[in-house]
């Protein structure tokens, strides 16, 4: 039985996706309004923030990297946008100065892993300390930030609606495009799956590893600023919490989840929606049966092992894939 | 007028200014002033609190800190950032640094239970604030929760009546902690006396906006009639008022919260149609005073059990007043 299963190729993807469906169809039988065109907005708008930030992190993980600062640069960034509109910046200028914080962190993140050599998993732990840390020692002095009036040009971002359909649903899925374009149609793209695939062979081969492996985290570092001006401007607000809650291992999960490996070099884009959207269609069913929150976080849990379980019978590792720095 | 009257009203009139002047002269002392003074010069107050960098903790390290400078006291704040771990390791450590007095801000009735009763067992007094622990020690002071929670649920209980879906969900930020589980008391006590209120939900969102968002969203989607929303921090709920700006619907949200500007400037914007605030500079005023309680006592840690809720007041359209509000931006550095 389990012989005839492998062969039908059960990549990860696959089973966390019949996952999703089976899910979807369970709550669509036995709860009113789960299937209504309103709450399937509502679902894959409550996970699109999470779905960005695992575009970014796909890119890297694809790449053989990881970016534990993701989440840190999201919410300083985008906290500190807000902090210099409530000092009276005009909000263009504020967003711009926050980029580019946003922007060095990541930029010195991948320097940090691609010239000093250092494992991104210890660089960007570091960094997230460093990053979260430093905002709120020198430029973010309150933990929850507001909106200010003076920024209300950007309100949109967050909280609008374009044909109908709210703003963050589509920011998430012109990320999405935008990553999968990345990754498809351009040499850095190709170069990612090369230096996923095999760093040393990469670079015999002339593919420029260093250079890449910096852009990979720059790439994330816009993508993590992007998803925290849509945060702040949704909920008026910008709370630094979020850079050390459990946030960071929700968007490693929907990357790990859908199938990207920690081994580098395997999966895309679709793979993060497949796991963003098993994450939504859970926390959008268990809040409308009204599930309590710690049995809500147990029940969570239990799903997202099962797949991975799942997957490590069906696909168990082989030597190759062990040697090549599996975390 | 006779004569004598004329010189009696005179002579009592030198003889008061005369006493008068004698009082200017000689100044009394109050011989319970020196030992007042040298009961806190050079006391050392720890606090805990559950993160800086919110209205409650910035208000309340305020006040501390111009207690302590009057008094000549030295205030320590370790900042945990939400953290149990971090706030755990804050108390251990302060435990062998022996200061006179902890304050903690309990992210939870669990987490700092045991660490408070060692930390009185070695004769630190500790006083909790406005988040209870399950240990009880010398004194809590903060808002009376469950009183909080029976007001904004009776206020929800009053816009939802009849005429109305009568469906109501209610936000927790924490379930475990010592605010949310009261206030949540609170919510049952009135809601047991009105059968004809439907509670659709009760999640949690973590003190997080966006969580809150999300979830009131999805309650909206699955109850388009819902009629109000209890939330349990106005800093969350937030999220919960941009989930219901965007649905379009008009829900009433009833919040609770310190009283910081952002709770009047939403009330005026009509983002919160009341909140119940536990003003924070009345709770910091009420924590120095008994600061001084357990210090001047002369009790050992732990033998004092004192209880004092700060008052509350309602934010409505309209009890709004200039001066209702505190602002963090205003406080003294």
């Amino acid at each position: 039985m389990l012989g005839r299963l492998r062969r039908v190729s059960w990549t990860q993807e696959k089973i966390v996706f019949l996952l999703a469906v089976f899910m979807f169809c369970v709550f669509s039988f036995s709860l009113n309004g789960f299937l209504s065109s309103g709450n399937l907005i509502t679902l894959v708008r409550s996970v699109s923030i999470l779905g960005i930030l695992g575009v970014g992190m796909a890119i890297l993980v694809i790449g053989r990297g990881i970016d534990l600062a993701i989440v840190a640069i999201y919410a300083m960034s985008a906290a500190w946008t807000l902090q210099l509109a409530n000092q009276g910046v005009p909000i263009l200028l504020a967003m711009l100065m926050a980029y580019l914080f946003a922007l060095s962190a990541g930029v010195l993140s991948g320097v940090l892993i691609a010239y000093v050599e250092m494992p991104p998993l210890f660089a960007t732990l570091g960094m997230a300390s460093f990053i979260y840390g430093f905002a709120r020692w020198a430029l973010v002095p309150l933990f929850v930030v507001y909106m200010p009036a003076s920024a209300s040009g950007i309100a949109w971002i967050g909280g609008g609606f374009i044909l109908g359909l709210p703003t963050p649903i589509l920011f998430f899925a012109i990320v999405a495009l935008l990553g999968f374009a990345f990754l498809r149609f351009t040499k850095a793209g190709r170069f990612t799956y090369a230096i996923g695939d095999n760093p040393a062979a990469a670079r015999i081969s002339g593919a420029p590893v260093r250079p890449v492996v910096v852009l990979q985290y720059a790439i994330a570092a816009t993508v993590a600023y992007l998803a925290g001006i849509i945060t702040a401007t949704a909920v008026a607000s910008m709370d630094t919490a979020v850079a050390n809650s459990s946030l960071i291992y929700d968007v490693v999960l929907v990357v790990v989840i859908g199938g990207i490996g920690f081994s580098g070099g395997r999966g895309g884009i679709r793979n993060v929606i497949v796991g963003t959207l098993l994450i939504g269609i859970l926390l959008n069913g268990m809040t409308i049966m009204n599930i309590e929150y710690t049995l809500q976080n147990v029940i969570r849990s239990l799903i997202l092992l099962a797949a991975i379980i799942t997957d490590s019978v069906l696909n168990p590792l082989d030597e190759q894939i062990s040697q090549q720095g599996d975390i | 007028m006779k004569k004598g009257n004329v010189f009696a009203t005179v002579g009592i009139a030198m003889a008061l200014s005369g006493i008068a002047g004698h009082a200017v002269a000689a100044g009394m002392d109050d011989p319970r002033r020196a030992d007042y003074i040298k009961t806190f010069d050079g006391k050392t107050i720890a606090f805990v609190p559950s993160t800086m960098g919110i209205d409650l903790t910035e208000g309340w390290a305020s006040a501390l800190k111009q207690q302590a400078n009057r008094l000549g006291m030295k205030l320590e704040i370790r900042d945990p950032h939400l953290s149990a771990d971090v706030g755990a390791q804050a108390i251990t450590a302060l435990i062998s640094e022996k200061p006179d007095v902890i304050i903690a801000h309990n992210l939870d009735v669990q987490s700092y239970a045991k660490l408070l009763k060692r930390a009185e067992d070695a004769g630190i007094h500790v006083i909790q604030v406005s988040m209870r622990s399950n240990y009880n020690s010398d004194a809590y002071v903060g808002a009376d929760w469950i009183a909080v929670g029976e007001a904004e649920t009776q206020a929800i209980v009053d816009r939802c009546g009849a005429g109305t879906s009568g469906k109501v969900a209610i936000l927790v930020g924490q379930p475990t902690a010592g605010s949310d589980s009261g206030m949540l008391k609170g919510a049952e006590n009135v809601l047991a006396k009105h059968p004809e209120i439907k509670l659709v939900a009760n999640q949690a969102a973590d003190w997080d906006a966006n969580k809150a968002r999300n979830v009131i969203a999805t309650v909206i989607q699955q109850n388009p009639d819902l009629c109000g929303v209890v939330g349990f921090w106005d800093v969350m709920d937030l999220g919960a008022a941009a989930a219901i700006k965007e649905s379009g619907k008009s829900i009433a949200l009833v919040t609770s919260g310190g009283g910081e500007q952002m709770a009047c400037d939403n009330v005026e914007k009509g983002v919160f149609q009341e909140e119940i605030a536990y003003h924070v500079m009345d709770i910091g005023r009420d924590l120095n005073d008994v600061i001084q309680v357990v210090l001047e006592s002369g009790l050992p840690a732990g033998k004092e059990k004192i209880v004092i809720y700060s008052p509350t007041t309602k934010i409505t359209k309209e009890t709004l007043r200039p001066g209702l509000c505190w602002s963090v931006k205003n406080l003294e550095k």
